[in-house]
């Protein structure tokens, strides 16, 4: 049988992204400004900043996230759902050889990580991730 | 080529026809005399590699009953589409005839009924048979585990998964991945897996304090076969510290993963792999995303949610083919690989009917050493049963019930809380319940059961956590488990809602009143993850209530509503 059944199956990982931002604590407008503070309002592109955050923690109390941006000066992270939001900046001189940087943090809730930076031209670039902290199922 | 709604309306219409057809304990013979071994392993050899594949066997050595679910809701991209279709809907979809043996061994119905015709599947001594017949038509197949194999049994539970270890030796597998292994301890996974003569997989077991790859569980193995080379890349279950209890295996962190997958699939394909095979534990929905997400993967063989499909998913340009549970199944995957690609495949997922199939005289020699030393006391007769027992489903199954109703009595508890675990052989009306039977839906390394108190805002939380891991629409956010088990405890469920909102009118069955979010309620349960759990263990439980029952009668269950399918 040849591969043929492509179109059929149409798996669209588009329609899944909605579902993921539901629930969201009432920190998220801390969050909010918290931005603005740092964009001074200036519009956020996407696409630049790779956020890579486990889909559910194995552990809330430190879960490990790795972020990059090439062509980054600057990368602030975020936890949207944690009384104080602010997790980390890091920074990135012209002889950094990567703009990444990879830390544990602390998520009391399910919640939003979101990583803003700031690039070379001045521009800003995000990436969210949905992280689910529960309180465990049962395995099949 | 015939399309797919071409296929769908073929079999809607070859059913139809066929109609339903009643089967007793007469049809057994002639089921039997109808059905032979050559035509279940019956497959024209197609190109130059071969795969076969076997997984979640969960410790069961032994030929077994086991039904299919009724109720396997599907969300989000997974709504209505297989596996997420059940008993005649199944049937229509792949044109299986009302009372065939296809019927019996895939989809729920009548199931009392079919089993007296077609008797017990599985066994360990028949899938050697079955993989025996496939080496010789192609010598160099590759056979792979996909885990959750050293759990679920009696002689599992007291030998630490050496029974299987030494039988599934004798299979001679090539690699392994993981799931339920992980609770026998850390300590113990590495004994076993030391000794192991085959390749122990996970390209997302890492190690949790550094949260790099780990020497014990390499990412993936090449194997050169056919005149051509396949990488196999292990992926274990990706929420083993969540699912089951962490604090046994601590060294150890699992995850999806996605990127380090795609960077093993780019690696072995600069390796010279011109096959890319996923032997993964991450349940059927889990390996359809991740399909859509990393490219260059053939073929998924995929475990975990205990799905048997008679054909492939297919993804894009990858083939997810899923073989069940319990040892119910082989999947056999002949593949044509050339000029650096799948150029196609032909697959079988072949039921192990076991009064069909002749057992392998050395492998069944083997089991029963195995059992030997424990024969007598697994053997015990405890009771009967009158009902079907069974465990799979979204929501309660009758096994389910009967270990609620033991927590409730024997805990002196109004709620009674049990895993949504999706192993469990079952028992068909009139048969004796063994003390092996109990075990058969209840061992595991954690059995503690706990009594506590728990308000009914609690509980609230952990349905509405519980619900999530099934019926979030990313399944990426899903755990591949069913519903925890409720008893003296009713609810209203709506599937469609976000966490939060799916789960209402919860009731206290005895009274018929209201949860109260304030107050505190006596629950039991157990498989608590969390350490120290205190309490008898659950097949004790089970036993002792069954003991003082005599014959077990399950009524139907209808105290969960399940709206927004």
């Amino acid at each position: 049988m040849e591969l043929t059944r492509r179109k059929i199956l149409a798996i669209g990982s588009g329609t899944f992204a909605l579902a993921s931002f539901t629930g969201l604590p009432a920190f998220a407008s801390l969050t909010d400004d918290a931005i603005a503070a740092l964009t001074g309002g200036a519009e956020i592109g996407e696409g630049a900043v790779v956020l890579t955050a486990p889909e559910i923690a194995e552990n809330g109390n430190t879960v490990p996230v790795k972020v990059e941006a090439p062509g980054a000066v600057s990368i602030t992270l975020y936890a949207d759902g944690n009384p104080v939001p602010n997790v980390a900046t890091f920074n990135f001189g012209p002889l950094s050889a990567s703009r990444s940087a990879s830390t544990r943090i602390r998520l009391a809730a399910t919640q939003n990580v979101v990583a803003i930076a700031k690039m070379e031209d001045g521009s800003f670039q995000m990436a969210k991730a949905n992280v689910k902290v529960t309180i465990g199922g049962c395995g099949g | 080529m015939i399309s797919r709604r071409d296929f769908l309306q073929v079999g809607m219409a070859a059913s139809a026809i066929v109609g339903a057809s009643g089967f007793g304990n007469w049809a057994r013979l002639a089921a039997q005399q109808s059905l032979t071994q050559d035509q279940l392993l019956e497959f024209d050899t197609f190109g130059n590699v071969s795969l076969i594949h076997v997984t979640d066997i969960h410790g069961q050595l032994k030929p077994i009953y086991f039904r299919e679910p009724s109720i396997n809701i599907g969300v989000g991209g997974g709504k209505g589409v297989a596996p997420h279709v059940t008993g005649s809907d199944f049937r229509k979809l792949y044109g299986i005839a009302d009372g065939s043996p296809s019927h019996y061994a895939l989809s729920s119905g009548d199931f009392s009924s079919l089993a007296q015709t077609y008797g017990r599947v599985g066994g360990l001594d028949r899938v050697a048979t079955v993989i025996k017949a496939i080496r010789a038509d192609r010598p160099d197949a590759i056979l792979l585990d996909g885990g959750d194999t050293w759990h679920g049994s009696y002689t599992c539970l007291k030998t630490q998964g050496q029974d299987m270890v030494n039988v599934m030796n004798a299979l001679a597998p090539d690699a392994m991945t993981f799931h339920w292994e992980f609770t026998l301890g850390s300590d113990r996974v590495a004994e076993l897996v030391e000794q192991l003569p085959f390749a122990a997989l996970g390209q997302n077991i890492f190690d949790a304090e550094w949260d790099e790859p780990t020497e014990l569980f390499p990412p993936y193995k090449m194997f050169e076969r056919g005149g051509t080379k396949i990488a196999v890349i292990g992926q274990a279950f990706p929420y083993m510290p969540i699912a089951n209890p962490g604090w046994m295996f601590p060294e150890y962190a699992f995850g999806i993963r996605d990127e380090h997958m795609a960077a093993m699939v780019k690696e072995v394909r600069a390796a010279g792999a011109e096959c890319v095979v996923v032997l993964s534990h991450n349940g059927f929905d889990v390996d359809k995303k991740m399909a859509s997400v990393v490219p260059g993967i053939d073929v998924i063989l995929s475990g975990h949610t205990h799905d048997a499909l008679p054909e492939p998913v297919q993804v894009g340009d990858t083939i997810i083919v899923p073989s069940g549970s319990n040892g119910k199944f082989v999947s056999r995957v002949d593949l044509d690989i050339r000029d650096g690609r799948m150029m196609g495949y032909r697959t079988k997922l072949i039921p192990i009917f076991s009064d069909v199939i002749a057992p392998d005289a050395e492998v069944a020699a083997l089991i029963d050493e195995q059992r030997a030393p424990y024969l007598a006391e697994m053997l015990e007769v405890v009771g009967q049963t009158d009902s079907l027992l069974y465990r799979r489903g979204n929501f309660n199954g009758t096994w389910d019930d009967l270990i609620c109703d033991a927590l409730l009595s024997e805990r002196d508890a109004e709620i009674a809380l049990s895993p949504g675990v999706r192993w469990g052989p079952s028992l068909v009306p009139g048969q004796d319940i063994t003390r092996e039977d109990i075990f058969g839906v209840t061992s595991m390394s954690y059995g503690q059961a706990y009594r506590s108190e728990m308000t009914g805002e609690f509980l609230k939380v952990v349905l509405e956590d519980v619900a999530d891991n099934i019926f979030n629409p990313d399944p990426y956010y899903q755990q591949g488990g069913d519903m925890v088990r409720t008893g003296g405890l009713g609810y209203r469920i709506d599937v469609s809602k976000p966490q939060g909102e799916r789960i209402s009118n919860m009731t206290l069955v005895k009274t018929g009143e209201a949860i109260d979010p304030a107050k505190s309620y006596v629950v039991a349960g157990w498989a608590s993850v969390n350490e120290d759990t205190e309490g008898p263990q659950i097949w004790d439980v089970v036993e002792s209530h069954i003991r003082k029952l005599g014959t077990v009668t399950v009524q139907d269950n209808t105290n969960v509503d399940v709206v927004g399918v």
